[in-house]
């Protein structure tokens, strides 16, 4: 899987409560939801993201509550990778069980800056800054956990694989 | 490359025969484990994602623990939901008022966690069972639902931080002030991914639920998971409780780790945690005098047998101070019975406590001992968040049960030394 995009920049510690803040948790409809996507941190996010745009920012990405919800609005915001130095644990596993795509690669976190021009393949690591014709590497996800993300979600590539009953 | 105990366990059940950390593995679970909070969002998804069977109705756990006996009705609706997809699929260990305990402290005592065993539970604090030498930690709705349904989980391996713990603990210091002693040094975050793996001479010595304790709280420095060696303490536990085979796996001579702290428990003081995070620690003397309205013993963190009766010890023969509302609640049908067949039951009302059946009640601020605005709690509990446990303005300091019972006594925070 290949995705492409210009990026959206940010620093440490972006937590659950500026993806998503508490105070729209209780709104059911994931597009109804998303709308407030990272409204805390960047107001105009929503107006700006495009289909295949990438989030690059520094460590502890996603900490805060164990909410799904926040991966999830990235994604139904059509964002097609967050790229951060590192992640909140429980973020990062909730990012892959519902498909949203995520690496952790500190070179391209600190040497990619906003609006570049970004390609990643999913499948070598690599992730390509068309703008400043650089490369750096991240660790590849195996083959189930890109499966995961590739089916849309843990549950969805599980289904797929006929596992379960 | 060595591994540590954690990674020892992580390759077994990936059957894998080394995994290094930062590797991505897929591993065969023992038990998957929710409440009435977390239950009915996996539920929801299980069915949604078209699963129509659980993998094995003998592996799943659902204890209805948060909200009751149910605090109203959207609660009494949630475990409703259990109910009837525990009748549904069959699920043997589905623990219902009457049955139920406070999760963490219920299912080792019920055998359902043993050594070498992995578990996963959509409950921040199931890193508790690492005190058994399990693997086990908390995930999210999704994670569960897909435990239910196929017995797997997805791991990242974790590297470790190693605490070699020395010397024995003073009298009235507890595996609660050794915990928030290490979250108070390292910070909420000091161990992000990364096992906490407890050893030396000083682990030994530690009682099991000492070790519970420790475990519990894990997370509260970000970790995924808590572990301590099976010892002759670990098997005394087990026996009677858990009649499988289980495998106790050790650290190799080489495993790597990120950073070796060593403690000397003889030299640790009751240690409170500050509002408004459990990082915020001090040692007692810096914070005794300080003015309460309720004392909470209890929880997850703090609500066995061994804190039962320390917290009776201290108030033997005593009054609870007029202005301080004192809750105890055993974290079990089983701790409570014994409490009863101990005599502690008649020692805590005869002070001017009050005791709870088994719930999760004011540690997360749903019933039991909401406080009001502007109100200070010392409490047993694991977290002091704004609002943890009622208004926004209120305050929680973390400590021992020992402490906890003390300041109720005098109404400040107080050393169990001095009353
Ligand atoms: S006692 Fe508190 S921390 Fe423990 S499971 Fe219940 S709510 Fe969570």
């Amino acid at each position: 899987m290949i995705v492409k995009g210009k990026t959206f920049k940010y620093g440490d510690n972006v937590d659950t409560d500026v993806i998503i803040p508490a105070r729209y948790l209780n709104i059911a409809e994931p597009e109804e939801l998303a709308k407030h996507c990272m409204e805390d941190i960047d107001t105009d996010f929503v107006q700006k993201v495009n289909l295949g745009d990438i989030i690059v920012a520094n460590k502890n990405f996603g900490c805060g509550s164990s909410r799904e919800h926040a991966p999830l609005v990235i994604k139904v915001c059509g964002v097609g990778c967050v790229i951060a130095s590192s992640f909140a644990r429980i973020f990062y596993r909730n990012a892959i069980n519902i498909g949203m795509p995520i690496l952790e690669c500190d070179e391209a976190a600190k040497k990619i800056e906003a609006d570049d021009e970004v390609q990643i393949d999913f499948e070598t690591g690599v992730i390509t800054n068309v703008t400043k014709n650089e490369t750096y590497q991240a660790l590849p996800f195996p083959a189930f956990i890109q499966g995961i993300i590739s089916s849309g979600g843990l549950l969805k590539s599980l289904k797929e694989r006929g596992a379960g009953c | 490359m060595g591994m540590t105990m954690t990674q020892k366990i992580l390759a077994a059940h990936a059957g894998l025969k080394t995994v290094v950390p930062g590797q991505l593995i897929e591993a065969n679970i023992d038990l998957a484990l929710a409440n009435d909070i977390t239950g009915p969002v996996a539920i929801r998804e299980l069915e949604k994602a078209g699963f129509t069977k659980v993998w094995d109705n003998t592996k799943i756990a659902l204890v209805m623990d948060h909200f009751t006996p149910n605090k109203d009705i959207k609660s009494a609706e949630q475990c409703l939901e259990c109910r009837q997809f525990s009748a549904k699929h069959n699920i043997v260990n589905f623990f219902d008022v009457g049955q139920m305990g406070i999760e963490h402290a219920l299912l080792p005592e019920k055998g359902l966690t043993a050594p070498g065993e992995l578990i996963i539970g959509a409950d921040s604090h199931t890193c508790t069972y690492g005190a058994l030498g399990a693997f086990s930690t908390g995930v999210g709705s999704t994670d569960m639902a897909a435990g239910m349904a196929t017995g797997k989980a997805w791991f990242r391996v974790p590297s470790a931080i190693k605490f070699n713990l020395t010397g024995t603990l003073p009298e009235y210091v507890s595996g609660k002030d050794v915990i928030l002693y290490i979250i108070g040094k390292i910070g909420v975050d000091g161990a992000l991914y990364k096992s906490m793996e407890f050893c030396g001479e000083g682990a030994n010595a530690l009682t099991m639920d000492d070790r519970f304790t420790i475990c519990n709280m894990a997370i509260e420095a970000g970790a995924k998971n808590g572990i301590f060696p099976v010892d002759e303490k670990t098997m005394g536990y087990i026996t009677g409780r858990v009649t499988r085979p289980v495998t106790v796996y050790e650290a190799d001579e080489d495993a790597v780790y990120d950073e070796v702290i060593n403690i000397d428990l003889s030299a640790l003081r009751p240690t409170i945690a500050c509002p408004h995070l459990p990082e915020n620690t001090k040692p007692i003397d810096e914070v005794k005098g300080l003015e309460i309205q309720q004392s909470v013993i209890g929880s997850c963190t703090n609500g066995r047998i061994d804190d039962m009766r320390i917290a009776a010890a201290i108030l033997k023969g005593k009054k609870v101070c007029k202005t301080v509302r004192t809750i105890i609640i055993p974290a079990t049908q089983e701790i409570y019975l014994q409490c009863i067949r101990e005599g502690l039951l008649e020692i805590f009302v005869e002070a001017g406590a009050i005791v709870s059946t088994p719930t999760c009640g004011p540690c997360l601020g749903g019933h039991m001992g909401i406080l009001a605005q502007g109100e200070r709690a010392i409490s047993t509990t694991n977290r002091n968040f704004v609002g943890r446990m009622g208004h926004i303005t209120s305050e929680i300091y973390l400590a021992s049960p020992a402490v906890a019972a003390a300041s109720a006594i005098t109404g400040v925070i107080t050393d169990p030394a001095e009353v």
